[in-house]
């Protein structure tokens, strides 16, 4: 989130696109419901289904799945066409002025520098033009038709409200109805908020449908105020955490990037990450790379990193593909390329796509290490439950070890949750049995290693001989220790950079924030940006003061927010030029004629001149992108692309197959199905009564919702001859599952080129282990192709068919 | 702040001297001890009140687990109740229907509570000890990593990465036991490594 969960009670509107969370967020979804309240907000839900979210929102708009960026480009040029736009904003808060270098085009739903072969575009033309003084050329006056401005408006030409209806199937009535509604949010004063979860990322091009909305935002002006933003709501407790502190094929925490095969020294790695600002003035703070990197470095190999030996930048393994992601790792399993897999609390047969692949690739390891609280299908995954897992154990030779672990009740130590908030949390009791902390059998697998690679010797023994373990019993580092740690602290007397003599933090002493980082290996931290989460005051994640400070909702000292305590990303945005918020009953933060000020920390030097250095920090360009560069690498606009497996041809661009830079295994693109053998739309959900695959081991939950089904319209239950609680086959290339039909008004058929496109929707909870009825999940069915940033599975929009039969053998359900 | 204080009980104290002190003005001491005498105590008298936070979805809501001591439940703190936050800022005490049912997660009959081992075609898992366990997951990474670490790439660059063991993390451990996991695993050379944020 941008934003913060209490915050949205900020708001004068809520669109919720892509997400569920009335059903999903539901203590969150609460704050809608005061916005509504006290503030006379409005909610708008634009869906494939009519969700418990759009039960309670003030208009509902229907959608056909995987049409979001149709849709977000549609309000874009209702926008552009209707002057709904807030210009003091958009004029020298975004890179709208930006004049593109000649080269770059779009054409034929394809982008400049596209390689059919190899699936990848070359985004050398995707840069702006540079001019005599080294900085990027700007036209102030937006008449350049290579300004981003222009080339936006040309972009989105083809979204008319017609078009939005044809490849939508959103009446145009509907779709103009809200772009009315969205479009008074360009008011200066005025606010929405954008809501959105797996609904929007879990497509091919899950990322750039995020970007649409962030660019509408951008043109509303609705970045950095309170009641706006672009607000993402992570499913997991610590899924922002984990994904903070790197752990994903292609991160180090922080989001800084693991290195490539090409990148051979610090030097060379550091090279392309310099990040010189683009426009004078401009801040440009990655310039700061170098500070991260290194004190990273120091943090994971401690005294072993000297200057000397790079830091032993030889050490961190170096990618010789963009990424390994999950799909990736079964990938290479499936082709018995991988010997070895941990699932710590992670359940990949029911949460992977394709199930059968996952199956296969499971039994050809060699081991299989489970770590988690509760008995998972991933762990059994070579037992035989009839048709619900239908393997012959004796043919599967991967040993599995499952390591039993505490839950949250029963560990300490933080967690951060959407709006980016680390929460500090306590054990309440013990653990049952022998179960163990994640961090005690990290440790302990860490020791062993170490002991095995003293005595015997081994391949390359030196980056796990040398890993830092400062931890006062070795065998058990405490969550205090360990939050120190990703804090960093001083290794030497870390000094003014503007006068050398003056100390800032003696050595020993934690940081108190990022800033005071260096590359010359003289501090040491785990994650830069929650530097600041546990320094020589305490444990911030901690603090338990819910003062609602100038009654601005963000509760400054309420736990820590990443990064230095800031609630409201972007938030010097909420401000025009002169630094006075564009909405005084609204404010957050403001400039006082010298300094910035406020309810939350500003986003901005506290002594930066409003006029000159504009808002988003972190840009080179000192403003927010409206158009990308090369930086997505599937196009620096938007652009409408069917799912790989779609019920229709893409109208814009017949001869493209789903997103033409996402990466496709041929063995999986051999399995995608087609409309004309699989003519029905499938997507995938969760239900308010479970949690992923964990509460169907609660009783309470188990009984609340006790077996699988999958929803359907009326009109298709009366095409297919399936009455309401009877029981269907639904199937797709790649797999058939058996589930009780339930029969709908919520779901309604869409029409699409003049004909009827039916669509079945398929909860998530069951599988074979646990309290409920056994039952299937959606993933069985799922076809194995990813977004092509960062590879979330196409979950939301895929093809299948469906028929009445019986109950599965041995059913004894309700 | 977070363990051994009970807020409830010290307000049940406090109220209670409170009316004691009130009826025993008016002439009613003997009622009142009979009527006390009959009612059974608040079930979260004497629990040991901690600070959490809902493991499911990322609001977060604040929740406080109750718990009965050690010396109460055969050596083992067992939470017995767990409730909304009610000085929470998100959730203000409110629980949805998952979070209104923690105490059958944590006290779940599938909760695991040994180590298990399933062999190479063994139709069922057998308990094993920590101490087995931690050293056979111990020799499977040394003798995969000691054959199949890439040291340097067919360019002769430098490159040192095991891609034929992959780790899935979690999605709910604490940051620390994220930041500790990444240590461990990277400091390996473990490339295939990812969590769910993807799904």
């Amino acid at each position: 989130m941008t934003n913060l969960w209490t915050d949205i009670r900020s708001t004068d509107l809520v669109i919720v696109m892509g997400g569920n969370a009335a059903e999903a967020h539901p203590c969150g979804f609460k704050w809608v419901t005061r916005a509504k309240a006290e503030r006379g907000a409005k909610l708008i839900v634009v869906d494939p289904r009519f969700t418990r979210t759009a039960a309670v929102a003030d208009y509902y708009a229907p959608i056909r799945p995987g049409t979001d960026i149709t849709f977000l480009l549609g309000l874009i040029k209702y926008c552009i066409d209707n002057n709904k736009v807030q210009w003091d904003y958009v004029k020298p808060y975004t890179n709208a002025a930006f004049v593109v270098k000649a080269g770059y085009s779009f054409k034929d739903g394809l982008f400049s520098g596209y390689d059919p072969a190899k699936r990848i575009y070359d985004r050398s033309t995707w840069d702006y033009e540079i001019g005599p003084d080294g900085y990027a050329v700007v036209d102030e006056t937006l008449t350049s038709p290579r300004c981003v401005w222009n080339l936006l408006k040309e972009h989105v030409a083809a979204y008319t409200p017609e078009m939005v209806e044809r490849i939508c199937g959103t009446p145009k009535a509907k779709f103009l109805h809200v772009a009315a509604m969205v479009g008074e949010m360009s008011a200066p004063d005025k606010a929405m908020t954008s809501m959105y979860a797996l609904g929007w990322t879990q497509h091919s091009y899950g990322a750039q449908n995020i970007r649409t909305m962030a660019m509408l935002q951008l043109v509303l002006g609705n970045i950095g105020l309170r009641g706006g933003g672009v607000n993402a709501l992570r499913g997991h407790s610590n899924i922002q955490g984990l994904t903070d502190l790197g752990l994903m094929s292609e991160l180090i925490p922080g989001y800084l990037g693991m290195p490539h095969d090409n990148e051979k020294d610090l030097q060379t790695y550091l090279k392309t990450r310099g990040f010189k600002p683009l426009r004078p003035d401009q801040i440009s703070y990655w310039k700061n790379y170098p500070n991260f990197m290194v004190s990273f470095l120091k943090a994971m190999w401690g005294e072993a990193a000297t200057k000397d030996n790079d830091y032993h930048y030889d050490w961190i393994p170096k990618l010789d593909k963009p990424m390994y992601d999950m799909m990736q790792a079964f990938e290479l399993m499936a082709h018995g390329k991988m010997n070895g897999y941990v699932c710590q609390g992670f359940n990949p047969l029911l949460s992977g796509p394709n199930r059968a692949k996952v199956t296969t690739g499971l039994s050809k390891l060699k081991f299989l290490v489970v770590m988690d609280p509760l008995d998972t299908e991933t762990a059994n995954f070579w037992q035989n439950h009839g048709e619900y897992n239908n393997v012959d154990p004796a043919e599967i030779a991967t040993e599995v070890i499952q390591l039993p672990t505490t839950c949250f009740a029963e560990d300490e130590g933080s967690l951060t949750n959407s709006g980016r908030w680390l929460q500090w949390h306590w054990a309440g009791g013990d653990p049952p049995g022998q179960a163990k902390a994640d961090a005690w059998i990290m440790a302990q697998i860490h020791l062993r290693m170490k002991a095995l690679y003293q005595k015997e010797g081994g391949k390359l023994p030196e980056p796990i001989l040398n890993l830092d373990w400062q931890y006062k019993v070795p065998a058990n580092p405490t969550p205090d220790e360990l939050a120190r740690e990703m804090n960093g602290k001083a290794l030497a007397p870390v000094a003014d950079p503007a006068d050398p003599t003056k100390i800032l933090v003696a050595k020993g002493k934690q940081l108190p924030s990022f800033a005071f980082l260096r590359a010359d290996g003289s501090t040491a931290c785990g994650c830069w940006i929650y530097s600041g989460c546990y320094t020589e005051a305490g444990n911030m994640m901690a603090r338990r003061d819910n003062t609602n400070v100038g009654d601005a909702n963000v509760y400054p000292k309420w736990a820590f927010s990443w990064p230095v305590n800031r609630r409201i990303l972007y938030n010097r945005a909420s401000c025009d030029l002169t630094g006075k918020p564009w909405d005084p009953t609204r404010k957050i933060i403001w400039w006082n004629g010298k300094l910035w000020t406020g309810y939350d920390v500003p986003d901005m030097l506290p002594t930066a001149n409003p006029e000159k250095v504009m808002p988003f920090i972190m840009d080179a360009e000192g403003t927010a992108r409206l158009w990308v560069r090369g930086l997505m690498v599937d196009g620096p606009f938007p652009t409408h692309y069917e799912p790989f497996e779609a019920p229709v041809v893409n109208v814009l661009a017949p001869r493209i197959r789903g997103n033409p830079a996402s990466r496709v295994f041929a063995d999986d693109l051999a399995e995608f199905g087609d409309a004309k053998e699989f003519p029905i739309v499938g997507t995938s959900y969760r239900l308010t009564e479970h949690f992923h695959f964990w509460t169907k081991h609660d009783r309470v939950n188990a009984m609340l919702q006790p077996e699988f089904f999958v929803e359907i319209s009326e009109q298709l239950a009366k095409e297919k001859r399936i009455a309401n609680g009877s029981w269907v086959r639904v199937w797709s290339r790649r797999g058939s599952i058996k589930a009780v039909a339930c029969v709908t008004k919520r779901l309604q058929p869409f029409t699409i080129e003049g004909r009827t496109v039916h669509m079945v929707g398929i909860p998530l909870h069951w599988g074979f282990m646990g309290l409920t009825h056994k039952g299937f999940g959606p993933n069985s069915l799922t076809p194995v192709v990813g977004d092509a940033n960062v590879e979330t599975p196409e979950f939301k929009a895929f093809l299948l068919d469906i028929e009445p039969t019986t109950p599965p053998a041995g059913f004894h359900g309700a | 702040m977070p363990d051994g204080i009970s807020r409830r009980a010290f307000l049940a104290g406090t109220g209670a001297a409170l009316a004691a002190t009130s009826l025993g003005a008016f002439g009613f001491g003997a009622l009142e001890s009979a009527q006390a005498a009959a009612i059974r105590p608040f079930k979260l008298t004497g629990t040991i009140e901690t600070r959490n936070t809902c493991p499911y979805c990322a609001v977060a809501c604040g929740v406080i687990l109750y718990a009965k001591p050690a010396a109460e439940t055969r050596g083992k703190r067992s939470i017995m109740y767990i409730d909304g936050d009610p000085d929470h800022p998100t959730n203000r005490g409110t629980l949805c229907p998952k979070g209104a049912a923690l105490l059958n997660f944590v006290g779940s009959p599938d909760r695991l509570t040994v180590p298990r081992y399933r062999a190479p075609g063994a139709k069922e898992f057998k308990e094993v000890s920590w101490d087995w366990a931690l050293d056979r997951v111990a020799r499977n990474f040394k003798e995969d990593r000691d054959k199949n670490l890439i040291t340097t790439n067919a360019g002769g660059a430098t490159v040192n990465r095991w891609i034929t063991t992959g780790f899935l993390a979690a999605s709910a451990t604490t940051n620390e036991a994220a930041w500790l996991t990444y240590k461990v695993v990277r400091g390996m050379g473990v490339l295939a490594f990812d969590n769910q944020a993807r799904v």
